[in-house]
């Protein structure tokens, strides 16, 4: 079982012994994003102290030195969720890769009538692109239905398959549930029908194994900053035929190789064409040690003990006096819950006078209310410097709910 | 109002309003009346505010939609602070409590059962729930005034 107090250690938040509201901070809003430890940092500032250039154009060395650097960065992307790496788009973020995957991909290959299927739990990233494309090409959005806890099934995919579907969107971990769906019997069910499978991985591809090749989904999108990488870099994987056919939503340099004054135009072969302009550098490299920073702790050692805390917290959040817990039997480390008759605000406010940041509201999910009929939750979600202390710490905290308004008279 | 108030007391003025705001309710004839719609991008707060506007004075204030105990509780008690008020003393209130709310120096006579909300920037994320029904009357009012 890996250590979180020696992993500690290697992030600034921690070792600057970061307060909030005179309590040391206790961070349990990673589902939102994660801290970021030193060798990520580090590679950035390599970048920016080093070997500072622009990249794919190199005539002198340090910019020489840059595209190998990016060229390694993209390959050990590719490996950690077993893709090749010119299937590896790097985009500004999950949200990003996923409006490309709908403008660019699907945008001239649906027509009217199709069916696009997606969930209740869907992120907005993973709704409002194919609710944006229901309005401009006239396909239709589609829900699957959930179980009542909130579980996305293979039966559920299956009722919901009509002749018309053309593409399942759905999320390989929702981001306020935390349920896990089975991309791999997804994908099999829809490539035997003739449909494509594009899956939201910001809340799996940190926390769990993700091979591509073994789930086989057609199109993977994630975020770094979820990842303990930086923010404002993300990555599309797609499958290079699927990638060719996409278009670009963006054009400029670095992604074209001749353009004349009659308007003709040829461009890169993928990823180049999907990556106009300068690349986000600081970004990719620090996307880069990040993964390597999972690689060496390892996604399985990340996945038992995020699963053991998990456990914990359930375990002691249920003694909580009237605490309603909306996903006890999901699989990722992400608890949603509120304190009867505290508004999830209000609850999450509390926490913060305690030091603890969690999240509340609906988590970008909209839709989820028609699920758990509730407007707004408080959610926990965790990583893995979290320790049980935490737990302890947020469980205390939850047992003062019913005074949420010591927050503002304490 | 006593000037200071104890914790508990104003535990309880918010909660009150919270359980039983007095001003919400969609007005019967609201084409009559003033509105401003208000989204909070990081609560749940979806409101609209409603002003009913006579010979330069606020004849009825009310509110309606989906807010947090802060927000609700806020929105409450401007409305019952701004009726029977003019323009220009509405605006004032309005005023006061802004400044209450950004720790600056405000005149706290006119602020009544508001002053509960005096330690909302030690939430600092809580500043928006505390506002948001008087921005929008706040916006009532000066999108009046312009019109004058």
């Amino acid at each position: 079982m890996l250590d979180p107090y020696k992993i500690r250690k290697d992030f600034p938040m921690f070792t600057n012994k970061i307060k909030m509201q005179g309590h040391d901070l206790i961070f349990l809003d990673n589902a939102s994003t994660t801290y970021k430890p030193q060798c990520v940092i580090d590679a950035m500032n390599e970048y920016n102290t080093r070997v500072t250039s622009n990249s794919g154009r190199g005539d002198y060395d340090t910019m020489y030195a840059n595209d190998q650097m990016l060229l390694e960065a993209r390959t050990n992307i590719a490996k950690f969720i077993n893709a090749d790496p010119n299937e590896i788009v790097f985009t500004s973020g999950d949200t990003e890769a996923l409006n490309l995957v709908a403008f660019g991909y699907f945008k001239s290959h649906l027509k009217v009538g199709d069916e696009i299927l997606i969930t209740f739990a869907e992120h907005a990233s993973n709704t409002l692109p194919w609710f944006r494309l229901q309005k401009e090409i006239g396909c239709k959005v589609n829900f699957i239905p959930l179980t009542k806890e909130g579980r996305l099934t293979v039966e559920n995919v299956e009722q919901s398959i009509t002749s018309k579907t053309k593409v399942i969107a759905v999320a390989n971990t929702t981001n306020v549930l935390g349920f896990h769906t089975d991309m791999k019997a997804i994908c099999e069910l829809a490539h035997k029908n003739g449909i494509l499978v594009v899956c939201d991985g910001a809340q799996s591809v940190p926390h769990e194994k993700t091979d591509v090749k073994e789930n086989s989904v057609d199109f993977l999108a994630f975020s770094g900053h979820k990842m303990f990488g930086p923010t404002g870099i993300g990555v599309l994987y797609g499958k290079k035929e699927l990638l060719k056919e996409t278009e670009p939503l963006i054009y400029g340099g670095g992604m074209n190789e001749t353009f004349e004054m009659d308007g003709e135009y040829v461009l890169h072969p993928v990823p180049a064409k999907l990556e106009a302009g300068t690349h986000n550098i600081e970004g990719i490299y620090g996307l880069n040690a990040a993964v390597k920073y999972i690689q060496n702790i390892g996604i399985d050692n990340i996945r038992e003990y995020e699963k053991e805390l998990r456990k914990y917290a359930i375990e002691k959040m249920k003694e909580v006096k009237d605490i309603i817990i909306y996903n006890e039997n999901a699989e990722a480390g992400i608890i949603s819950f509120n304190i009867k008759g505290v508004f999830a605000q209000d609850l999450a406010t509390l926490l913060n006078s305690k030091g603890i940041a969690c999240r509340s509201g609906n988590h970008c999910a909209k839709n989820l209310k028609y699920q758990i009929n509730e407007i707004a939750t408080v959610r926990a979600s965790f990583a893995i410097y979290n320790t049980k202390e935490d737990i302890d710490a947020l469980v205390e905290a939850l047992k003062q709910g019913g005074n949420f308004l010591d927050a503002y008279f304490a | 109002m006593p000037i200071l108030l104890s914790p508990q007391m104003m535990r309880q003025v918010i909660m009150d309003h919270y359980d039983n705001p007095q001003y919400k309710k969609t007005p019967e004839n609201p084409g009559n009346f003033e509105k401003v719609h208000m989204h909070s991008s990081n609560c749940i707060d979806d409101i609209n505010v409603y002003a009913l506007v006579e010979d330069g004075v606020v004849k009825e204030a009310y509110w309606d939609g989906v807010a947090c105990t802060i927000s609700t509780s806020s929105t409450d008690i401007m409305c019952g602070l701004v009726i029977g008020k003019s323009w220009d003393d509405a605006k004032y209130i309005i005023d006061q409590y802004h400044k209450m709310i950004h720790e600056e120096e405000y005149d706290e006579s006119v602020l009544d059962e508001a002053i509960v909300f005096m330690n909302t920037s030690k939430q600092a994320a809580r500043i928006k729930c505390a506002s948001i029904g008087w921005d929008a009357m706040d916006e009532i009012i000066c999108k009046h005034k312009h019109e004058k």
